[in-house]
């Protein structure tokens, strides 16, 4: 059911929330996530970024994201648009839209995702800053939301 | 053969993208595989140096050191992922 993309191309925020509740009226939420590139990171200014990823494993490893996720609530439907190339402070990166009946399960569906993209999906940022060229290091906070979600039912420790 | 791939920092220490190299004898792991990068020079040997943080990928799917391998296999090498 799921809806993964992978593009060097803007996405349009509207339209993807859109093609969730065209035509259907079963659809009481959509939570959205936007994930923007910012100018500031680890204490230097960043003026660009590149995104590169690993073709093939990346749409796998999103899909298998968002089987998880329908897997664990009573959802809808789900989108996640994800950029690579070229990107600069202000673009938006990522897009994860997830629709359900109630908000509570599109909410924390968002989220799972969001988390598990963060560690999971082969995806590597390097950015410019006055001092050069750098690759983004991973966050352990980043593995520890992720980790939030595997015990208990819901999720939320 | 098995094909093997590596990305972003750590495709730029070893300088390579893409190879193909032959499967040793035996039954073939991750691991084997890594022992032969290491042995190469320098270079490749810190970049898979013991207690540095990369993840390997067979076939697409995240694996481990101990994961087979058989001739065909596709083997990703790459830093802890930073996307989202």
């Amino acid at each position: 059911m799921a809806h993964v993309r992978v593009q060097e191309a803007p996405f349009d925020a509207g339209r993807e929330i859109a093609a969730l509740t065209e035509g259907r009226r079963d659809v009481g939420a959509v939570a959205t996530f936007v994930g923007l590139v910012r100018d500031l990171n680890d204490g230097a200014a960043v003026s660009r970024m590149t995104l590169e990823h690993y073709p093939g494993m990346t749409e796998r490893a999103l899909e298998d994201i968002c089987a998880q996720a329908a897997a664990r609530w009573d959802l809808l439907d789900l989108r996640v648009v994800h950029r690579v190339g070229p990107l600069a402070p202000g673009d938006a990166i990522v897009l994860v839209a997830v629709s359900s009946a109630h908000r509570g399960e599109a909410f924390a569906a968002c989220e799972f995702v969001m988390d598990y993209l963060k560690t999971r999906a082969p995806f590597w940022k390097k950015e410019v800053t006055p001092a050069g060229e750098r690759w983004v290091e991973a966050r352990s906070s980043d593995d520890e939301a992720a980790a939030r979600w595997v015990e208990g039912g819901e999720g939320r420790a | 053969m098995v094909t093997l791939l590596y990305f972003a920092s750590l495709r730029e220490r070893v300088d390579c993208a893409r190879e193909e190299v032959a499967l040793p004898p035996g039954t073939p792991t991750v691991a084997t595989i890594v022992e032969t990068l290491r042995a190469r020079d320098g270079r490749w040997s810190e970049a898979f140096a013991p207690g540095l943080a990369w993840r390997v990928a067979v076939n697409q799917s995240m694996a481990d050191l101990a994961t087979p391998l058989k001739p065909g296999d596709e083997v990703a090498f790459f830093p802890p992922v930073t996307g989202g």
